[in-house]
C-alpha cells in the first residue's frame, strides 16, 4: 500500500521556481537602477555564506564564526591573484571553493565533537584568531590595511570595470541558482534530513547506526565551501580583502541574514540577504549611525512575530492563496 | 630569578582582574538564566563610556576626587535602568528555548545598543585618567606601577570573595543558588524564580558595567570596545566551565597571566591568547575545566 | 546452539549504587525474554550497557560470537541490534512515515546525498513496515504532538525498520492503556516471530509477561536473581515477594 498524503518532499519544482523568480529580479533590479548591480552581487556573496549557517542552524548549530571562511575564501583569492599569477575568474572561484572547502573540512574535524553553545564559541574563537593573524602577519597580508584584489579576466578576455560588474553580477546570479538547487537536493537526502533529526534527538540517530559526528562534519564542510565561494565572489566585486571580514560581528551578521530570510528553504538565505543589504545601502544614506539597530530591531522583529523568517511569509501567504 | 618574572606576574593579575568582573557576570547570568548574553559586552562599554562622561564632567567642574565616585556610581545607574528593563521584555522571552535563538535574540540587542552608543555618545575617542592619576605609583623589584592596578586586582578579589560568601551566606544568594541548583523545585518550594531572575541579571549588567567602569581611566574608550569585551569575556567563561563562578576566577587568571607573558615575549600575538586557551582547554575538556554534563535519560 | 548474546560478568555503578553487580547471562536465537525486576534493580542500565550508551567498569558483551564491549550505540547497531525505549525517542521535526524512512535509509547506507529521503525505495519499505504497526492511517501526521501510544508505537517502527536481529525493547506497554496493550504485544510478537528476531523485553506488567515471554529473567539490586519459563517464575513467592511486593 503506497501513501499518498501531502509530501513534504514534492517542493522541489516550487523552489526552482522561487529561485528562478528571484534570479530574475536581480537581474532586473540593476537594470532600473544601475548601481544596484553591485549591491546584488555582494549579496549573493553574503547569500551563499548564510546559505552555509542555515544548514547548519537546521542541525541546531549556530556558528558565530563563519565569517572565517568568507575571509579564508577572500583572502585565498587574493593569495591566488597575488603569489600564484592565477587571473581567471572561474578558475579561480574554483579553487577558492576547493581551500575553503578543505579547510572546513580538518577544522570541521574538530567541531563536530561539539555542541549548542561550546559549538557556537569554539567557532567564534578560530575565527578571532585568524581575525588576529590576519591584522597582525603585516608582511603576509597587508596587516588592518588588507589586500588589493585586481580586476580577474573572463575566459581569458581582459575587461574593463563596468563590464566585468556586470559579468560578475550575470555569473554570481547564474551561480545562485545552481548551487541552492544542489542544496536542495541534498538537504533532502537522508544525509541532509539527518541534519533536522539530529537537532531533534541525536541519540535516537546514533541508535540507527548513524555518525552524528559523521553527519554534522558533512554539513560543515560544505557550509565552509559555501561561504569560502561568497567570500571569493565578495572579494573580486569589491577588489579589496580586510580582517574585518572575519570579525565576530559580520559572522553575526551571517546568522542574522540566514533567519531573517527563515531556513525552512535555500532561497531564505538569499532572500535574507537581499533584504539586509538593500536596507543597509538605503539606511546608510540615511542614518549612517542607526542601520545597524534598524537591522537589530528587525531582526527581533521576525524572531518574535515570524518564526519562519522572510521566506516562511512568502510560504504562508501562497499557502492561503491556495486554499482560497 | 623570580624577580624577573614579576612584571609578569602583575601584568597578567591586573589583566585577570579587569577580565574577571565582566567574565563572572556572563557566567552567573548563564549559571542562572541559562542564557548566554551576546549584549553583555555592550553593558561593559557603556560602564565605560558612562564613567568617563560623568567623570569629565565632574572634573571640568573642578571636583576631581568625586570623579572617583564615578567609577562607581554609572554602573549602578545602568544596571538599574537596563537590568530590570532588558531581562523582563527580551531575555525573559528566550528562557528554554534554543540556544542558536538565545544567542540571537541578544546579538539583535547588541546591535541595538552598540548604535545607542554610538548615537549618545558620538564615535570619537574618549580617554579619562584622573584616576590613575590620583593613586600615586608604588615600585615594586624596581619597576613602576600606577596604585590604580594594583587597586584593581585587590577589587577583583574583594568582588569574587563577596561573590561566594553572598551566594552561601545571605538569604538571597541562597535563594539564586537554588534556581540554579533546580529550577522547577525551586519554584515548588515557593521561590519567586521570576524575582531571582531580575536579581541575578541586574547583578550581571552591574559587574559588566563596573569592569568597563574600573578599566576606563586606563585604556582609550571607543566604538568597538564592546565587540571586544564580549568575545574575551566568552572565552573565559568557556575555559572555567560556563556558569562556573570559580571557573571564572581561575579562567581569568589563566588569560590573564599568559596574556602578559605573550606582551612579554610576543607582543603581536597577544589578542590570540585567550582563544588559543580556550580551544587547548576544550579540546582537553569539552565543557570547560570547571563544568560537566550528564548523560540525558533515555 | 550458540547464544546470539551472551554477557559476562558486567559491573557499572552510579555513586555508589551498583546497577551491574555481575550479571551473567546467554540469549539464544529466536528467544523471547521479560526481564522483570523493582524499579532501579538495573533493567534500564542492561539495555544501556549492551546497546552501548554508557560503558561497564568490567565485563563483557558478546553478540552473534563477537565482542560488542565498549563499542558505541552506532556500532552496534550496525551489528544488528535495535532498541525501543521507555520514553519514546522520535524525530519530532519529521512527520511519522518520514521518521521511519529516515531509519530505512540509515539501515542502507545514510550517505546518498543525491537520493531523495522521499525515494521510492525508502517510502516503500517504510510503508511495509507502518502496515505492519497498524500505523497507516496517520503516516503523514506530525510526530510533535503525537499521544503517548502511539509515540511507542512508533519508536518501536523505527526500530523494526532497521531489520535487527535482536531487538530490545524497554517496556514496550507503559503509557498505552490496558485494553490495547494486548493488541499491541500481538502485533510486536507477530512481527518478530515472522522476521525470525530475538527480542528482550523490560516488562512491569506481569500478564504480558505471562502470555508472551518465553523465558523471564528477574533482576533485583543489579544482578539477576532467577530466572525460567514464566509458569514458574511467576509463582515463585521469593521473586512475587522481590517484584511484585506480595508476600
Amino acid at each position: 500500500m503506497a501513501y499518498s498524503g501531502p509530501s513534504v518532499f514534492g517542493a522541489f519544482d516550487m523552489v526552482v521556481w522561487q529561485l528562478l523568480a528571484l534570479a530574475v529580479a536581480a537581474m532586473a533590479l540593476p537594470v532600473a537602477v544601475p548601481w544596484l548591480g553591485f549591491v546584488i552581487t555582494v549579496a549573493i556573496g553574503k547569500g551563499l555564506a548564510a546559505l552555509g549557517v542555515a544548514m547548519l542552524l537546521r542541525g541546531g548549530l549556530i556558528s558565530i564564526g563563519h565569517a572565517l571562511y568568507v575571509a579564508v575564501g577572500a583572502y585565498a583569492t587574493a593569495f591566488l591573484m597575488l603569489s600564484v599569477g592565477m587571473n581567471e575568474l572561474f578558475l579561480l572561484l574554483v579553487c577558492t571553493t576547493a581551500i575553503t572547502m578543505a579547510s572546513g573540512l580538518v577544522i570541521g574535524a574538530f567541531m563536530a565533537r561539539y555542541r549548542a553553545i561550546f559549538f557556537a564559541m569554539l567557532n567564534l574563537a578560530i575565527s578571532m584568531v585568524f581575525f588576529t593573524l590576519l591584522s597582525k602577519l603585516y608582511n603576509l597580508t597587508g596587516g588592518s590595511d588588507g589586500m588589493r584584489v585586481a580586476t580577474p579576466t573572463v575566459l581569458g578576455v581582459t575587461l574593463d570595470r563596468t563590464k566585468f560588474d556586470l559579468v560578475l553580477q550575470f555569473s554570481a546570479v547564474a551561480l545562485m541558482v545552481v548551487v541552492a538547487l544542489l542544496i536542495d537536493r541534498y538537504l533532502k537526502s537522508p544525509l541532509g534530513e539527518a541534519l533536522t533529526a539530529i537537532h531533534a534527538n541525536e541519540v535516537r540517530l546514533e541508535y540507527l547506526g548513524v555518525s552524528a559526528r559523521g553527519v554534522i562534519l558533512a554539513v560543515y564542510t560544505i557550509s565552509a565551501a559555501l561561504a569560502g565561494l561568497g567570500g571569493a565572489i565578495t572579494a573580486v566585486a569589491i577588489g579589496h580583502v580586510v580582517p574585518e571580514l572575519s570579525y565576530w560581528t559580520a559572522s553575526g551578521q551571517l546568522v542574522l541574514i540566514a533567519v531573517l530570510g527563515g531556513i525552512s528553504g535555500v532561497p531564505g538565505a538569499f532572500i535574507g540577504a537581499f533584504f539586509f543589504e538593500l536596507v543597509r545601502t538605503f539606511a546608510a544614506d540615511f542614518v549612517p549611525d542607526a542601520w545597524n539597530a534598524i537591522v537589530g530591531v528587525a531582526l527581533l522583529i521576525v524572531i518574535f512575530f515570524l518564526p519562519q523568517g522572510l521566506y516562511g511569509l512568502l510560504q504562508r501567504v501562497k499557502m492561503r492563496k491556495a486554499r482560497l | 630569578m623570580f624577580a624577573n618574572y614579576v612584571p609578569v606576574i602583575v601584568d597578567g593579575l591586573v589583566d585577570a582582574a579587569l577580565i574577571f568582573f565582566v567574565a563572572v557576570g556572563l557566567t552567573l547570568v548563564f549559571s542562572v538564566a541559562r542564557v548566554l548574553n551576546v549584549a553583555h559586552g555592550s553593558f561593559y562599554a557603556l560602564g565605560a563610556y558612562l564613567s568617563v562622561v560623568i567623570g569629565m564632567w565632574l572634573t571640568g567642574h573642578g571636583w576631581i576626587v568625586a570623579s572617583l565616585a564615578a567609577l562607581l556610581l554609572s554602573p549602578i545607574l545602568i544596571a538599574v535602568a537596563l537590568g530590570p528593563l532588558i531581562e523582563r521584555t527580551l531575555l525573559r522571552w528566550t528562557y528554554g528555548r534554543p540556544e542558536a535563538l538565545q544567542i540571537l535574540v541578544t546579538f539583535g540587542l547588541f546591535l541595538v545598543l552598540e548604535d545607542m552608543q554610538k548615537l549618545i555618545f558620538g564615535v570619537e575617542p574618549y580617554s579619562q585618567d584622573t584616576a590613575v592619576q590620583l593613586f600615586g605609583v608604588s615600585h615594586i623589584s624596581g619597576i613602576v606601577y600606577p596604585n590604580y592596578q594594583l587597586l584593581l586586582i585587590v577589587l577583583a578579589i574583594m568582588v569574587g570573595i563577596g561573590l561566594r560568601l553572598m551566594l552561601r551566606q545571605t538569604r538571597i544568594g541562597k535563594l539564586i543558588a537554588a534556581v540554579v541548583a533546580d529550577q522547577e523545585m525551586a519554584q515548588t518550594i515557593g521561590i519567586d524564580v521570576s524575582r531571582i531572575f531580575v536579581l541575578a541579571f541586574t547583578l550581571g549588567v552591574l559587574l559588566a558595567a563596573l569592569g568597563g567602569a574600573l578599566a576606563s581611566p586606563m585604556i582609550g574608550v571607543a566604538p568597538g570596545l564592546g565587540a571586544e569585551a564580549i568575545v574575551l569575556a566568552f572565552a573565559v567563561a568557556a575555559i572555567g566551565g560556563l556558569g562556573q563562578i570559580e571557573g571564572a576566577a581561575l579562567a581569568a587568571i589563566l588569560v590573564g597571566l599568559t596574556r602578559a607573558s605573550a606582551i612579554y615575549w610576543a607582543p603581536e600575538f597577544q589578542p590570540v591568547v585567550p582563544y588559543l586557551v580556550m580551544v587547548a582547554v576544550l579540546l582537553v575538556r569539552p565543557y570547560g575545566l570547571f563544568g560537566s554534563v550528564g548523560l540525558r535519560r533515555i | 546452539m550458540n547464544p546470539i548474546l551472551s554477557v559476562r560478568d558486567l559491573h557499572i555503578s552510579f555513586g555508589g549504587v551498583k546497577a551491574a553487580d555481575g550479571v551473567d547471562l546467554d540469549i539464544y536465537p529466536h528467544e523471547f525474554i521479560a526481564i522483570i525486576g523493582p524499579n532501579g534493580s538495573g533493567k534500564t542500565t542492561f539495555l544501556n550497557l549492551c546497546t552501548g550508551y554508557i560503558r561497564p567498569t568490567r565485563g563483557s558483551v558478546i553478540f552473534e560470537g563477537r565482542s560488542i564491549t565498549n563499542q558505541a550505540p552506532r556500532t552496534i547497531t550496525r551489528r544488528g541490534i535495535a532498541r525501543a525505549f521507555q520514553i519514546p525517542q522520535l524525530f519530532t521535526g519529521h512527520s511519522l512515515i518520514e521518521n521511519v524512512m529516515l531509519s530505512v535509509a540509515a539501515q542502507h547506507g545514510i550517505w546518498q546525498a543525491f537520493r531523495p529521503l522521499a525515494h521510492e525505495a525508502y517510502r516503500k519499505k517504510a510503508c511495509e513496515v507502518l502496515d505492519l504497526m497498524s500505523l497507516g492511517d496517520i503516516a503523514h501526521g506530525p510526530t510533535a504532538n503525537m499521544p503517548e501510544g502511539l509515540r511507542k508505537l512508533t519508536d518501536i517502527a523505527i526500530a523494526l525498520a532497521l531489520k535487527p536481529r535482536l531487538l530490545l525493547l524497554d517496556e514496550p506497554t507503559s503509557g498505552v492503556s490496558t485494553a490495547e496493550k494486548f493488541a499491541l504485544m500481538d502485533t510486536i510478537v507477530g512481527v518478530l516471530r515472522a522476521e525470525k528476531v530475538t527480542a528482550l523485553f523490560v516488562e512491569h506488567d506481569m500478564d504480558v509477561v505471562e502470555r508472551y515471554a518465553d523465558r523471564v529473567l528477574v533482576w533485583d539490586a543489579g544482578q539477576v536473581i532467577a530466572g525460567g519459563p514464566p509458569q514458574e517464575i511467576l509463582c515463585s513467592s521469593h521473586v512475587l515477594e522481590r517484584v511484585i511486593g506480595i508476600s
